[in-house]
């Protein structure tokens, strides 16, 4: 018992979370997340999870061995991996790339390896060779081969124009060149040819061929700066340092060559921050690490030259390393359609089956007494009746569609041009157009339930701005003169007396710049050279002008703003920053610098004025330097004790433009919105109401409401708990009284308490102790199972209960937390949803939710690269789910139902006409029908309208965002939805097949010939069957174009000029076997009577849904058909 | 994913510092097709539009069911049911003209019709054996293979269908409609799509306006009975038809297209009624949104 007390002690004990603080940094946290969920797992989490393991372990062991110039060391016998059975490749990979999957000889059959992975492939492959069994098949051969290899073909296009275009970006990067050591001189080479080993020269501007080793630089101090835009879409500058020994002395060609250092470090992995290794050089062993080390695709920038040792190339570089684990997203669409193809396969083999034993019955019953059907083959009936089975199989293989798929990724490739062709997605300002980057999930924006947004840089434009300042008590930044009057009306202050001022600062309050020049209080000048001295920022001179490049845009504001106050930060080399203060220039010696980071939230730095003072300056969140001032505590963080404070400043940044318009849209479309940030509680809070996600009537409820109020549900439930709890419904309380607009606020740690997601470490500890005795185990076991009954017991609360507010804000979160917000809603509301974010720290969640949107915005390129749609803006969300999403999901569902509609129209004629002709897989069609109307005569109109069709205009769609719900509501394709489509194509099939046979069944041709033969009566049911369908699409299509119009008249047209072709004389001459329905169209459709037939077939099927669908608009009219009629 | 890496992006990357200086943007083209808005109609079914189309059809197809209908009831058919047959012989083995199932059961008993005039010897009536298959398949599908003028030379080393009586090249005498021209051969072989149907036999043509086909009075059929039905329950049967622009007689379309009309027309009604009742609160329902 002792054990279990102790693991929940640990959740319970400790005082109230602390709202201000970021609960824990990532790392800590990763293992916790892998722990959680391990009962309930949607796929995607696994997935997810995965990846993260895929994460390569940071190994210690240094077996990677890399000589300077020598690249036959590389070739020895010990570092040969057999490949396969006897060939030996050296496990140094050559730094040619290789992206393409495929060439000339080898496109064929692995891209026909990699389609048949696919099991609507497969599945149409083996009715293939069904078909050549000639005991089962009724059918030729071409009839599944034609469709399959038009399928096939489409496919392997598509894959070959992707490979060409891979084969052409390979070929000119791997022809890029850069200047290499050979033969003891530095001589252009291709990228393709540098190896392990090589020391290579890189210059100004030129990507990095492979990750090498920085041994000199042309800069002091060995730096050379770097831009990492493409690694982790980071656009500031970072600088790496060589070993200050081999900057000394490999600086000429000559020394270069003549270089022999080995590097021992580890093998290649996709940890793009760490490197462990050594250099053993003139008998003398050099650590290094990971700030020595250029990565492939690293820029170098403001560097004139540099000199690298190649360590990693080609595949085994860092970059290399980490691609290619494409995630598949997957719509629910998705899911219900592979459901459906295996419903259809049910229904088919127990049609086949059924069909068999009359098969079977019939030939005891009458076919054994048939002389005419005497075949010379010896079957029982029983033996028949299973050929017969598969030989159903093979006739209403059409039940199942074997262009589905490829119909439904040419649909989506389409509306994903759509999106990228959206001009009021396109942001001019930064010339960026929307990109859907992945091409598989549009119409899951048509059923978005939740929304998780990011707030900095997504919400808001992530562009700061210098507003205010309070030095010494004093606060700065209003409107007023130089004499501190305030006026409402003043103009700009004038910052011409600074040459270094950008003019790019608004700033009213001209009392400062009086206080600044004047001089009167040395903290405002003190202050501002802490805003020019303490910082990372690196600068650049652009004609002639200072240009900053900040790692975070807050730090440029106050760099910038310092500058326009006329403290401009000049110069930086590794010790010393210059500054030019009021117009004198002064460097100082920089001592120490202690980085900013998340956990710190803090930077210092260390300075020695030209006079030989030392100063410490700090800049820091408003907590954490609260808590160092003149406060003494005998930890490490000695140095900034008795810290005193200059001023504080505020920044401001501003709402991006609609975003109140934007969410307020969303919420009438039923979308729910929770913003995820990892700003304060009260920034989040002002926030909320900037953007009108909480209005003066919103009641906000707090952690610790909401704590209280899950403890109370969960005692509720324990009580009532017990055995019974199992087998009672869940009964849904609501956790508030119903109606008042409610919203939750909730900072990361009290989301950790009350997910009971705290660190365990206290637990970790005990499970590191062996249990002692099979009783202890099992104990310990049952604790755990218990525990995690109850954590999902109580997240499952806190779903329901957050679900019910109208908005949820969670502030001071991680993005681990971000990522785990997500995924409860996803898993315990089985909603559809979408995060949308602009950072890296947005990535987890993007990569987590349904949909992930990335915002192209300040900090870099990060969530972009892991999004599945991206833009500019957050207003474009409102486009992209109402607009796109909606109109994606509405052509998707009507394609679908459509298809299989189709589908079962065509092929159950099979099925009715088996009792005519003694269940013995005669088709009613002629083959070369059988093999054409899926793929041209019914495929092109359905196509263009999942293309093309709008229910209701973009603007409308816009105007009444309650359109929306009918995806949310998966209210155009669900099984009900499904299963009525079947039903129409039944009923069609039965229309098709009854009236011709009613008309054929006594009646003889206009000249006394036979119109009742089976070729006549095939061309009847198939014109009838063509005309349906695609006047059926033509009743479906709610917006005409002149290509719908074009295509449904002209799929019509084909098939007569097809069919009047195949059945012509010539042909026949020239291939008798295969054409075999000679002169049949001419003759039968010469007949008035059967044209008769086919208008009144073709009348019957289509006149009830026209009613139909009257009826159902008259009485029951959906939400557009109500806005239509505006 | 987020380290996706992709060659096209270090090319478009570029050097940041010197942004392209020709002015090509990546604005989307402003084209109707790229922004989905292609002219377009979108139908919708209103009463307008609707209800008319129920009203022409019922309107068109309830006269075009009255005509099929007459007309097919102005076609006379005589039947003469058939009789049981012997049953079926076999043959020794050679290469088979015309060889299949279908050939090897063609339907061989003959019909002779005659006149039972005032005399009291039958007149036979002349049946056409020439003009019963279709045009196509008398002179493109169905060759005779190719010789010299004498068919039964050319079908050498071949031997009848099992269940036929006579080899192929004696199915007439008539060289244009012997072997596999045979126009009896060609309308077997142009099978049926059901169980149950009929095949032209032969035709009778009317010699001359003034005269009737075939003038009142008594007739008499002479049949040789040659193809077995008793084993599989079959029947045969003897049509006698006048033939009209629609073809043989057939109630059933005439029925179906009378039956069509009327219920659209009186969906027509119905539909007219229900709009009428609901276009009220239609028109002032609000959009709930």
């Amino acid at each position: 018992m002792s054990t279990e007390r102790d693991s929940e002690t640990t959740f319970d004990e400790d005082s109230q979370p602390n709202d201000e603080v970021v609960p824990y940094s990532d790392d800590e946290t990763e293992d916790e997340l892998d722990d959680q969920g391990s009962t309930v797992e949607p796929e995607q989490n696994r997935v997810n999870r995965e990846a993260e393991e895929n994460q390569e372990p940071f190994r210690k062991e240094c077996t990677w061995q890399v000589k300077a110039n020598d690249r036959k060391y590389h070739g020895q016998p010990h570092f040969m991996n057999t490949k396969f059975f006897c060939i030996k490749k050296s496990k140094y990979a050559n730094n040619a790339i290789k992206t393409y999957k495929y060439n000339a000889l080898t496109f064929i059959p692995m891209n026909l390896f990699e389609q048949f992975k696919r099991s609507a492939n497969i599945y149409f492959l083996v009715l293939l060779i069904l078909q050549a069994i000639p005991q089962i098949s009724t059918l030729a051969w071409y009839t599944t081969l034609v469709p399959l290899l038009l399928v096939l073909g489409v496919t392997a296009i598509k894959d070959l124009v992707d490979d060409v275009a891979r084969h052409k970006m390979d070929k000119e990067i791997n022809n890029r060149t850069c200047e290499v050591i050979k033969d003891g001189r530095f001589k252009v080479a291709k990228w393709k040819d540098i190896q392990v080993g090589d020391v290579i020269r890189l210059k100004k501007n030129d990507f990095v061929p492979a990750d090498i080793l920085l041994l000199s630089s042309s800069e002091p101090n060995s730096l050379c700066y770097v831009e990492t835009a493409e690694l982790d879409g980071e656009t500031n500058l970072k600088f790496k340092m060589s070993l200050e020994i081999t900057d000394q002395y490999l600086q000429r060609e000559d020394t270069l060559a003549t270089f022999d250092g080995l590097v021992e470090c580890e093998e290649p992995n996709n940890r793009l921050d760490k490197f462990t290794g050594t250099l053993f050089w003139r008998n003398t062993s050099f650590p290094l690490d990971a700030d020595k080390i250029l990565l492939r695709g690293c820029v170098i920038r403001n560097t004139d030259f540099c000199h690298g040792l190649v360590i990693f190339a080609g595949a085994d570089t860092k970059i290399m390393k980490n691609s290619g684990k494409t995630r598949f997203k997957r719509t629910k669409i998705d899911y219900l359609m592979n459901y459906m193809v295996y419903t259809i396969f049910v229904v088919l083999s127990l049609l086949s089956a059924g069909l068999a034993i009359g098969h079977a019955y019939w030939e005891a019953q009458v076919g054994n007494y048939s002389w005419y059907l005497y075949d010379g083959e010896d079957f029982t009936p029983s033996y028949r009746g299973f050929l017969n089975f598969w030989g159903y199989i093979i006739v209403l293989n059409t039940m199942v569609p074997i262009s589905l798929y490829v119909s439904v990724e040419v649909i989506r490739l389409g509306q994903s041009h759509f999106i990228n062709w959206d001009l009021q997605m396109y942001y001019a300002e930064k010339d960026t157009p929307a990109k859907a980057r992945t091409t598989t999930l549009n119409e899951q924006l048509g059923q978005i339930h939740y929304i998780f947004s990011d707030k900095t840089g997504t919400l808001t434009q992530n562009i700061m701005t210098f507003k205010k300042c309070c030095i010494n008590g004093q606060i700065y930044g209003d409107h007023r003169d130089a004499s501190q009057h305030n006026h409402n009306k003043i103009e700009q202050v004038d910052f011409s007396w600074n040459t270094y001022a950008d003019g790019k600062l608004a700033f009213y309050d001209h009392y400062l710049i009086e206080q600044i020049q004047s001089g009167k209080e040395p903290e405002v000048r003190q202050f501002f050279f802490l805003l020019a001295v303490c910082h990372t920022v690196m600068v650049d001179r652009i004609d002639g002008q200072l240009n900053y490049q900040a790692a975070s845009p807050d730090e440029g504001a106050l760099v910038n703003a310092a500058r326009n106050f006329g403290f401009a930060f000049l110069a930086r080399t590794q010790n010393t920053i210059t500054i030019s203060e009021l117009g004198t220039e002064r460097t100082y010696n920089v001592l120490a610098i202690l980085d900013f980071n998340s956990d710190r939230k803090r930077m210092s730095i260390i300075v020695r004025t030209p006079e030989g003072n030392i100063r410490l300056y700090c800049k820091g969140a408003d907590t954490v330097i609260y808590e160092r001032l003149h406060r003494m505590n005998p930890t490490k963080q000695e140095t900034q004790d008795a810290l005193d404070l200059l001023g504080a400043t505020a920044i401001e940044d501003k709402l991006q433009d609609g975003v109140p318009e934007t969410i307020s849209k969303l919420a009438k479309a039923d979308i729910k919105i929770w913003v995820l940030t990892g700003d304060k509680k009260e920034t989040a809070e002002n926030i909320g109401f900037a953007c009108e996600l909480l209005t003066e009537d919103t009641t906000i409820c707090y952690g610790e409401d909401i704590n209280s109020l899950l403890h109370a549900r969960m005692e509720n439930q324990r009580n009532r708990g017990g055995v019974y709890a199992k087998f009672a419904p869940p009964v849904q309380e609501r956790f508030f009284p119903p109606g008042g607009n409610r919203a939750l606020i909730i900072t990361g740690s009290w989301l950790n308490e009350i997910l009971l997601e705290k660190k365990t470490k206290r637990s970790k500890i005990l499970k590191l102790k062996f249990p002692r005795t099979e009783e202890e185990r099992r104990m310990r076991t049952q604790s755990k199972r218990r525990l995690e009954a109850k954590k999902e017991q109580q997240q499952k609360n806190f779903v329901d209960l957050a679900c019910e507010c109208s908005a949820v804000i969670c502030c001071r979160v991680t993005p681990k937390q971000k990522a785990m917000v997500v995924d409860l809603v996803k898993r315990y509301k089985k909603a559809i949803t979408l995060a949308i974010g602009d950072g890296a720290n947005d990535v987890n969640m993007i990569k987590t939710a349904h949909i992930g949107v990335g915002i192209s915005g300040q900090e870099g390129m990060q969530a972009v690269m892991s999004s599945d749609y991206s833009f500019a803006q957050f207003r474009y969300l409102q486009r992209l789910l109402l607009v796109h999403g909606r109109w994606s999901y509405i052509r998707m569902c009507k394609f679908l139902r459509y298809f299989f509609y189709k589908n079962f129209a065509f092929t159950l004629v099979h099925f009715w006409y088996s009792f005519f002709n003694g269940y013995s897989a005669q088709t009613a069609y002629e083959d070369w029908f059988i093999t054409l109307y899926n793929v041209l005569y019914s495929s092109l109109p359905v196509l263009l309208m999942g293309l093309l069709d709008q229910d209701v205009s973009d603007k409308l769609s816009l105007r009444f965002p309650g359109l929306y719900i009918v995806g949310q509501r998966d209210l155009l394709f669900n099984y009900k939805r499904f299963f009525v489509s079947l039903l129409h194509g039944v009923l069609t099939s039965m229309i098709l097949f009854f009236i011709p046979l009613g008309a054929y069944l006594q009646t003889v041709g206009q000249d006394g010939e036979a119109p009742s033969d089976y070729q006549s009566f095939a061309v009847t049911i198939a014109s009838a069957l063509v005309i349906t369908v695609n006047f059926q699409i033509g009743l479906d299509t709610s917006y005409w174009t002149f290509v719908n119009a074009f295509s449904i008249f002209g799929s019509i047209a084909l098939y007569f000029g097809i069919m009047f072709d195949f059945h012509s004389a010539g042909i026949h001459v020239l291939f008798p076997s295969i054409f075999q329905f000679t002169g049949t169209a001419s003759n039968a459709l010469r007949q008035p009577y059967i044209w008769l037939t086919i208008i009144l077939t073709v009348a019957v099927c289509l006149l009830p849904v026209v009613a139909i669908r009257f009826l159902s608009m008259t009485i029951w009219p959906s939400e557009s058909d109500k806005v239509y009629r505006i | 994913m987020a380290m996706n890496y992709n060659a096209k992006d270090e090319v478009d990357g570029g050097p940041p510092c010197a942004p392209g200086g020709t002015a090509k943007t990546r604005r989307p083209d402003n084209t109707a097709f790229k922004q989905q808005r292609l002219p377009a109609w979108q139908p919708i079914l209103t009463a307008g539009t609707v209800l008319p189309i129920f009203f022409i059809i019922g309107l068109i197809f309830i006269p075009i069911g009255i005509g099929i209908f007459v007309t097919s009831n102005n076609i006379r058919e005589i039947e003469n049911p058939s009789k049981e047959c012997e049953p079926y012989r076999r043959n020794e083995d050679k290469p088979i003209a015309p060889c299949g199932a279908i050939a090897n059961s063609m339907f061989n008993d003959t019909l002779e019709l005659f006149l039972i005039g005032n005399d009291s010897y039958p007149v036979p009536i002349a049946l056409k054996k020439k003009g019963i298959a279709w045009w196509t398949d008398k002179n493109v599908k169905f060759r005779n293979p190719p010789g010299g003028d004498n068919l039964e030379e050319r079908f050498k080393g071949t031997t009848k269908p099992v269940n036929w009586l006579k080899p192929v090249y004696m199915l007439d005498s008539d060289p244009d409609n012997n072997g596999f021209i045979n126009e009896d051969f060609i309308v077997w072989m142009r099978t049926a799509a059901l169980p149950t149907f009929r095949k032209l036999y032969r035709l009778i043509e009317r010699k001359s306006d003034l005269h009737p086909t075939l003038p009142a009075g008594r007739y008499s059929l002479n049949i040789t009975y040659n193809y077995p039905v008793h084993y599989f329950d079959g029947r045969k049967r003897m049509i006698l038809s006048t033939i009209s622009w629609m073809g043989g007689k057939n109630p059933f379309l005439g029925i179906a297209y009378i039956a069509v009309g009327s219920i659209s027309f009186l969906l027509g009604v119905v539909l007219l009624v229900i709009n009428h009742k609901y276009r009220n609160s239609s028109n002032t329902a609000d959009i709930t949104i």
